[in-house]
């Protein structure tokens, strides 16, 4: 029972980690960009959320109408303001700059909001649903239904719009895309911009589960990188699959022996993956193939 | 070139005094955590550290000179707190060093500065491996982590029929010892351990070991917590529904309002936390430093983290100590701290036992009741109010 309480656990905290993650493979898959400022940009969507329902008294669920338009639109101010201005080496420079911008918000986070740790503490944080002996956190499960409503919006936007294809086109060759009319700039401007809106739902759920403060983000992003690479770089589908596996291995192992080797574990797993399949679970061949 | 490294090897080596002039201010090197995995605990140590400097420039500062602090903040970083003391040392050539936040910072630093023949007096650093060092040089203000439970051990065997337990802690230098010294005398004492999860200092998902503690139904938890997990693992024991008779944390229900905020004020009743220190002590120049805190810092007395007092202390041993050898020299005052000498504190009487833990120390056992962090233990220091022996179910008020 205990194990079966473990994979439900893991399932459920692994769906929002996927949200997180999913904003990170999508950059990567577009604009080649590893963008290391994911981390904080989670924290910086869990502070927005902590800010208006401390402050407005909005719930943070419903706060995303606002912090997910607002984090959008960050993320096309990064691109056209520093990813864009960029010549030469453009993948290494965008990757300094992408730092360069979480070092920035890390600090200005620290300035308005202290080091002190805050967390959204909602009515519903500690309420939970029984099923049998069987426990089922409320947040994780709004949580949940929620990464799998905007990752599955996110799908059917990639694959099933004029957009989605362009930006499909973009990622499988940015310069045919552009010879064929494609304005490239927008696409990859988009791209961070749905990328950075998806870590303002993530970080939302973070700040209701994770008390936080801006160094928060250091532990995270390491986790995100290696969701990223086991669902492989660019699959949204890859990340949820991986972000699901490390967090039920993890459980599992915390569980019937130690929590310190649930992590080790997951490397392990993670290590394996990649020796028979080096592009990840769902990597770029595969996304390619869809 | 060579004759430049010789002699900045020889000022360095043998620079146990400070260069700074003997009518100047007093320069204090101090690294704190000021981001990173400790900075909510590192502010509250450059605080405490602040508040005693003002205190003590309100009195007559060190020798009858000013106290300038030297602060740099180290990341909560291992490798950057080395780098911060030996900079303080051999560049900023500060006249003495007192320690930074945790054991896993205070260990090398107190090791480079053992290297330059400084003395660290420090109050938030007392896990084992610090003191298992063999060094002479590092000085404990505050009780060492495996004493900081065992007020609460003692009240439980006393207090209680034997009953399953069920521990967990981060895998930390200070925290796990905290841990295990409880549960060592508990399990002499017929405790038996239902659980004992160690889980690493990156986790962020607490709910596998909250649901592996939950379902060993063991009627005490003791968990060695920071306040992020400590407030963590009870938002998870609450949607598990599980209320043990008896919860200690061994961080965070000592954070006041923010512990407060984090769980509910309903959830806090009856929840134990070991700490060195109180507000309301009646200890040498207590009431004088929580006033000066509350003057510079705001807030309320009872939202005072301990870390300002242990910080507070350790600058208090070293303005008597440098006080009594009238010098600034480190190797002195190193000879005057090993000589059996008790000194006065916030947190009580100081004495250093031979590898430098305070074997005067007594750890105080606080309760929340009423929405209030209430001294309980132990009984005949103080005044302390009357233990709340089972912690009443979740949500059954402040």
């Amino acid at each position: 029972m205990l194990v079966l309480q473990a994979i439900i656990d893991g399932v459920l905290v692994g769906g929002f980690y996927a949200l997180m993650a999913g904003g990170l493979t999508l950059v990567f898959g577009v604009m080649e960009i590893v963008n290391f400022a994911q981390g904080i940009l989670v924290v910086l969507g869990a502070y927005l959320s902590y800010a208006l329902y401390s402050h407005l008294s909005i719930d943070p669920f419903l706060g995303l109408v606002i912090t997910v338009p607002a984090m959008f639109l960050i993320g096309i101010a990064v691109y056209w303001s520093m990813i864009k201005p960029i010549k030469q080496e453009r993948v290494i420079m965008s990757l300094l700059v992408m730092f360069a911008v979480g070092t920035v918000i890390e600090g200005v986070l620290d300035l308005i909001f202290t080091s002190n740790l805050v967390e959204i503490h909602t009515s519903y944080v500690n309420t939970s649903v029984s099923v049998g002996r069987l426990i089922f956190p409320d947040v994780y499960l709004f949580a949940f239904a929620m990464s799998i409503l905007l990752l599955g919006g996110t799908y059917y936007l990639l694959y099933r719009t004029r957009f989605g294809r362009s930006l499909r086109a973009t990622m499988q060759n940015p310069t045919a895309a552009r010879l064929v009319g494609i304005n490239t700039d927008w696409v990859s401007a988009f791209t961070l911009g749905i990328g950075v809106a998806l870590a303002a739902a993530g970080g939302m759920v973070f700040g209701q589960t994770n008390s936080f403060d801006a160094a928060s983000s250091y532990d995270l992003i390491s986790r995100l990188l290696a969701i990223v690479i086991l669902g492989g770089f660019g699959s949204l589908g890859g990340a949820l699959i991986a972000s699901i596996l490390m967090l039920v291995i993890q459980d599992v192992v915390a569980v019937v022996w130690s929590p310190t080797w649930g992590q080790t574990t997951f490397y392990i797993v993670l290590v394996l993956v990649l020796l028979l399949r080096p592009q990840g679970l769902l990597g770029r061949k595969a996304v390619r193939a869809q | 070139m060579v004759a430049a490294l010789v002699a900045a090897a020889c000022g360095s080596s043998g620079s146990s005094s400070g260069s700074g002039n003997s009518s100047g201010p007093i320069t204090i090197g101090i690294s704190v955590s000021l981001s990173g995995d400790f900075s909510g605990d590192g502010l509250a140590t450059k605080q405490g550290y602040e508040t005693w400097a003002a205190y003590q420039n309100a009195h007559g500062g060190i020798l009858g000179r000013k106290i300038k602090l030297d602060i740099l903040s180290d990341g909560s970083s291992p490798t950057q707190v080395v780098t911060n003391y030996q900079k303080l040392i051999t560049v900023s050539h500060v006249n003495f060093v007192v320690g930074p936040y945790s054991t896993l910072l205070t260990k090398p630093a107190s090791a480079i500065a053992n290297r330059y023949g400084f003395v660290m007096i420090e109050g938030i650093g007392g896990g084992p491996s610090v003191f298992q060092q063999g060094l002479k040089n590092v000085f404990d203000v505050s009780a060492s982590a495996k004493f900081q439970m065992i007020t609460f051990a003692k009240w439980l065997a006393a207090n209680h029929k034997p009953e399953k337990v069920a521990y967990a802690s981060m895998t930390d230098p200070f925290l796990q010892p905290e841990l295990d010294g409880a549960r060592s005398y508990l399990t002499a004492h017929g405790f038996p351990s239902a659980v004992y999860k160690l889980y690493p200092l990156e986790t962020t998902d607490y709910t596998p070991i909250a649901s592996a503690i939950a379902a060993s139904k063991a009627q005490v938890v003791v968990l060695g917590t920071m306040p992020p997990d400590g407030y963590a693992f009870i938002q998870d024991l609450i949607q598990d529904k599980y209320s043990p008779q008896v919860l200690a944390e061994a961080s965070g229900p000592d954070q006041g309002a923010a512990f407060v905020k984090a769980v509910g004020a309903s959830n806090t009743s009856g929840i134990m936390v070991p700490n060195t220190w109180f507000p309301g002590s009646t200890f040498y120049q207590n009431a004088a430093m929580v006033q000066l805190y509350l003057k510079m810092f705001g807030g309320t007395a009872n939202n005072i983290s301990a870390d300002v007092a242990e910080a507070f202390s350790a600058g208090e041993v070293l303005t008597q100590a440098a006080d009594h050898i009238k010098s600034t020299s480190n190797s002195k005052l190193e000879s005057y701290l090993h000589s059996n000498v008790t000194f006065q504190s916030v947190q009580g009487p100081v004495k250093f036992l031979p590898d430098g833990e305070n074997g005067a120390a007594t750890p105080f056992m606080f309760q929340w009741q009423q929405g209030t962090l209430q001294d309980v233990l132990p009984a005949g220091v103080g005044s302390p109010k009357p233990v709340m022996a089972v912690k009443p179910a979740w949500g059954a008020g402040a």
